[in-house]
């Protein structure tokens, strides 16, 4: 829908507010980043300093739960593409009794509350005797980021004109020679947008991660025990800041894949 | 160019690769068994049967005495829910995600409305991206953020202090239920975080509902002497119901799960998903935890039953 | 001869639904032949049964003799140009043409060598580098013939393929496409709405409806002997007469159809009376429509011969012979 006459000015002035409401706070852990105060939340910063970077960067229980959360992501992005793009495959290249209970199916680990699929997965972990360990949490992530491999492939899917399969199969491609040289060119830039999303919602992911983690503890789960028992508050404003930095990359990247034509199939948390 | 040699069938590529595409050619099933075999046992064994286990444990109880699960058929569990201070916290979460749920679609009709109606090209990705930076940033982050705002010692107070509006800030703390010592421990400051978050997947599905009222719609109904106020309640408001029904299944189940930003921004009262997680976690009471989370599933199933009466789905 | 292709009985059922139903056809080699009907009436769904998209749920289909049930289409030495072109978005205009070549493992070097020589067959030489985006319709359309025709196959099907080109390239594809048979010698089978495409392009044309054949012959023979009413309503201009107004000119009680051009318009008082209702200018004639014997009848006029005005009345004649006689069933 366009329209020719520009917006009023109350109109402006409340699309503006609110995307103001959006940003600042995210913008404000940049400045608290600097802070030179160390014991609280004080506004406006009494002086800045660059100091916590280095001694952030010196904190091994940091990078060890840096380097958890960036493996439980891998792992749980290469289980999730190969899931969602098997499950887009099948629900848009054929018709078969149950396709709407398919999509449904996908969708519920993160339409439910993600206490839900928590504890369904913890109790199921605890009555099958199941140690928990980083491929729990592995298994609890790859739940959840299927949904978005999914969504991205089959918007693909759907654009991906039919007949270019029979196209290829006509001129003479069996099934394996049409994936290769056909599909998988076509889907390949959903699937890295898909794949790249996978990431970023597992990398932050904390309610699942809470039931289905034992000791381990991925970036996220570190930050929320610092928000609930804070040790040293310098650290984690730039842990915090480094991670909001972090995250945009793939965001971006996704965007750029995907914006001719289907959107960034987003999810819940 | 001539083909008059040529055979009419030709040999394909053979070997095993060449064997299996036949063979899956002439058995499409065969191939979408295969392909849907790996993800429905992921989804439909591990997730549904660990989702069915936690459901079969409401149906147990857990013995006064020992602490032990008694492994026998009752509903005394569910019973246990309309205890009043179970009753309660019922009731105080889903009061929130309905407050939450009103503010978020206020805030995000007028942002959703320009980015869907009057912005273009670059302002139109800039929108977009826009409501995407912060619906993909770290949940904890976010949270982290409005601590770091709401805090005694933070900017919100400052900023009442140097407008010389502090009274005014004491006189809301001081409402009976709503407020409390300070904003970061009432549910002003609880509410004002659920509304934050969640706002981008209020904005999404409503700019996608309006992107779809066609433009000439609203000069038709001009043209047929609406004045603007009546064009957007006759006209643009029922057609973007649906997409604000759609962002309010989200901002509604997303609430009524949450567990860790009233722990950290709030109260001491509990919400649902705090009470599952002391449920299962220090007071060892698996049945009640798994009665306690069934109520959002029953409460979203019904709220989906009645938004795909309103053809909400079509905006998601 | 062996037929290039032949349809022994075939059906082809989805469901309740009878998109094939009991079709007998051999097409010849070298034969340009064309499908014509309206949508839904199974020409389509014939063309997919020799690609080998859809299998047969009766009788059997036989390229060159062979029997083809249960062959894949990528083993069927026919090749499809697609209604929408579906040319494959990520490669050149090169790779496209290759691709058939690719597949069957032929080495780069002759395939685009071969690639090359087909677009220049198609009036495309050096449009290799581009892409399928960055080319028109009918380029797109020329591409996709190509990419087709590089794999020398045995018979070449159309589906629709000049459906989404304006008039003027429809005009000058048609003589293309026509050309390019007669050198080749492949045979062609060209799947159209359009009867004046079928007629013009079209050694022998199969019009079809309700999922049968009900018409195979000559354009001519089509075009002046229509079997059936339907065949006279859906190929032409021509005028289909009911039994009953046959009897009020002087004809049989039967279904008939009188071609305008067969019409001469005579002097009032002689022959069949008629009033002119309409007149259009159509360039090398002028069309009449007038009302004789209880209905409307199209008449062509040359242009040389004078106008009549409207409401005036005029004597209709035509030759015995020029009453084709049709079989009721439409």
């Amino acid at each position: 829908m366009r329209s020719d006459r520009s917006a009023s000015f109350s109109l402006k002035l409340a699309a503006g507010l609110g995307l103001l409401f959006l940003h600042l706070p995210i913008l404000l852990i940049f400045v608290y980043a600097f802070t030179t105060e160390e014991k609280s939340y004080q506004w406006p910063p009494p002086g800045l300093t660059t100091q916590w970077f280095a001694i952030a960067w010196n904190r091994p229980d940091v990078w060890a739960a840096l380097g958890l959360s960036v493996k439980v992501a891998s792992i749980a992005t290469l289980i999730a593409l190969a899931l969602g793009t098997l499950c887009a495959a099948a629900v848009s290249q054929t018709r078969f009794f149950g396709r709407e209970a398919i999509s449904l199916l996908v969708v519920l680990p993160i339409a439910l509350p993600g206490i839900i699929t928590g504890i369904a997965l913890r109790s199921a972990f605890s009555l099958l005797d199941i140690p928990f360990s980083v491929w729990t949490i592995v298994l609890g992530h790859a739940t959840f980021c299927v949904v978005v491999v999914y969504n991205n492939a089959v918007a693909r899917f759907r654009r991906t004109s039919g007949s270019l399969i029979e196209a290829s199969m006509d001129l003479g491609a069996d099934g394996f020679q049409t994936f290769r040289h056909v599909v998988l060119p076509n889907i390949g830039t959903a699937l890295l947008a898909g794949g790249m999303l996978a990431f970023a919602l597992s990398f932050d992911e904390v309610i699942v991660t809470t039931f289905t983690g034992g000791q381990q503890s991925t970036l996220p789960i570190w930050m929320l025990e610092e928000l609930i028992r804070p040790r040293q508050r310098p650290v984690t404003n730039v842990v915090a800041m480094v991670v909001v930095l972090v995250t945009f990359l793939p965001i971006l990247a996704a965007y750029y894949l995907t914006r001719d034509g289907d959107q960034i199939a987003g999810g819940g948390k | 160019m001539s083909v008059a040699a040529s055979p009419s069938i030709l040999p394909g590529r053979g070997g095993f690769a060449g064997a299996l595409s036949d063979s899956f050619w002439r058995k499409p099933k065969l191939l979408l068994f295969l392909m849907l075999t790996p993800p429905l046992l992921w989804l439909g064994i591990i997730y549904i049967g660990s989702l069915l286990a936690l459901l079969l444990q409401s149906f147990f109880s857990i013995d006064e005495f020992s602490g032990m699960v008694n492994y026998e058929f009752t509903l005394a569990t569910y019973a246990e829910l309309l205890r009043p201070s179970n009753f309660d916290i019922i009731l105080r979460t889903v009061t929130m995600a309905a407050a939450v749920t009103i503010a978020s679609a206020a805030v995000a009709f007028p942002i959703a409305y320009y980015a869907a109606r009057y912005a273009q090209g670059k302002w139109k990705a800039l929108f977009y991206l826009g409501i995407m930076l912060p619906l993909w940033s770290s949940y904890l982050v976010k949270i982290y953020a409005w601590k770091l705002i709401l805090a005694k010692e933070g900017i919100l107070n400052w900023a009442f202090e140097k407008l010389h509006l502090t009274w005014l800030l004491d006189g809301i703390l001081g409402l009976p239920v709503v407020g409390g010592n300070s904003l970061s421990v009432s549910y002003i400051g609880t509410f004002l975080v659920f509304v934050y978050i969640w706002l981008p997947y209020m904005i999404l599905p409503t700019q996608a509902a309006l992107e779809r009222v066609p433009g000439n719609l609203i000069e038709a109904s001009s043209d047929l002497g609406a004045t603007p106020a009546q064009a957007f309640r006759t006209v643009i408001l029922p057609l973007a119901l649906p997409g604000i029904v759609a962002g309010s299944i989200f901002t509604f189940s997303l609430t009524l799960g949450d567990y860790i930003i009233p722990q950290i921004i709030g109260s001491s009262r509990l919400f649902i998903g705090q009470a599952v997680y002391t449920q299962q976690g220090t007071a060892g009471n698996i049945p009640l935890a798994a009665a306690f989370s069934v109520v959002p599933i029953v409460i979203m199933g019904l709220y989906l039953w009645l938004a795909k009466r309103q053809g909400a789905f079509d905006a998601l | 001869m062996t037929a290039a292709v032949e349809f022994q009985n075939v059906s082809r059922h989805f469901g309740q639904v009878r998109a094939v139903d009991g079709v007998n056809l051999a097409i010849a080699p070298g034969e340009f032949f064309a499908m014509l009907g309206p949508s839904g009436s199974g020409k389509t769904t014939c063309l997919r049964l020799i690609a080998g998209f859809e299998q047969p749920t009766g009788g059997s289909v036989r390229i060159f003799g062979d029997a083809v049930e249960g062959v894949p289409p990528y083993r069927r030495n026919v090749n499809t140009v697609f209604q929408d072109y579906a040319l494959f978005p990520h490669l050149s205009i090169l790779d496209n043409v290759a691709y058939g070549l690719m597949v069957k493992g032929v080495d780069k070097a002759t395939r685009l060598r071969q690639a090359e020589e087909a677009l220049e067959l198609v009036k495309l030489p050096g449009y290799g580098a581009r892409r399928p985006g960055q080319l028109s319709g009918g380029q797109r359309q020329r591409v996709a013939l190509a990419r087709a025709l590089v794999n020398k196959p045995k018979v070449l099907l159309l589906d629709e393929p000049l459906g989404a080109l304006d008039l003027k390239l429809r005009e000058q594809m048609q003589e293309e496409l026509k050309s390019l048979q007669r050198a080749l010698g492949i045979t062609f089978v060209f799947v159209t709405h359009d009867q004046g495409e079928a007629l013009s392009m079209a050694d022998r044309v199969a019009v079809f409806n309700n999922g049968n054949i009900v018409h195979e012959g000559t354009p001519e023979d089509i075009y002046k002997r229509p079997k059936q009413r339907f065949v006279a309503d859906f190929v032409g201009s021509s005028n289909v007469i009911a039994p009953d107004v046959m009897t009020r000119l002087g004809g049989e009680k039967r279904w008939a159809s009188l071609r305008p051009e067969a019409i001469r318009v005579r002097p009032a008082g002689e022959g069949v009376a008629a009033t002119v209702q309409q007149s259009s200018f159509l360039g090398a004639v002028n069309r009449l429509l007038v009302e004789a014997g209880g209905t409307r009848l199209h008449v062509m006029l040359p242009a040389d011969q004078p106008v009549p005005a409207i409401g005036t009345t005029i004597g209709l004649g035509w030759v015995g012979s020029d009453i084709h006689y049709m079989d009721d069933a439409s």
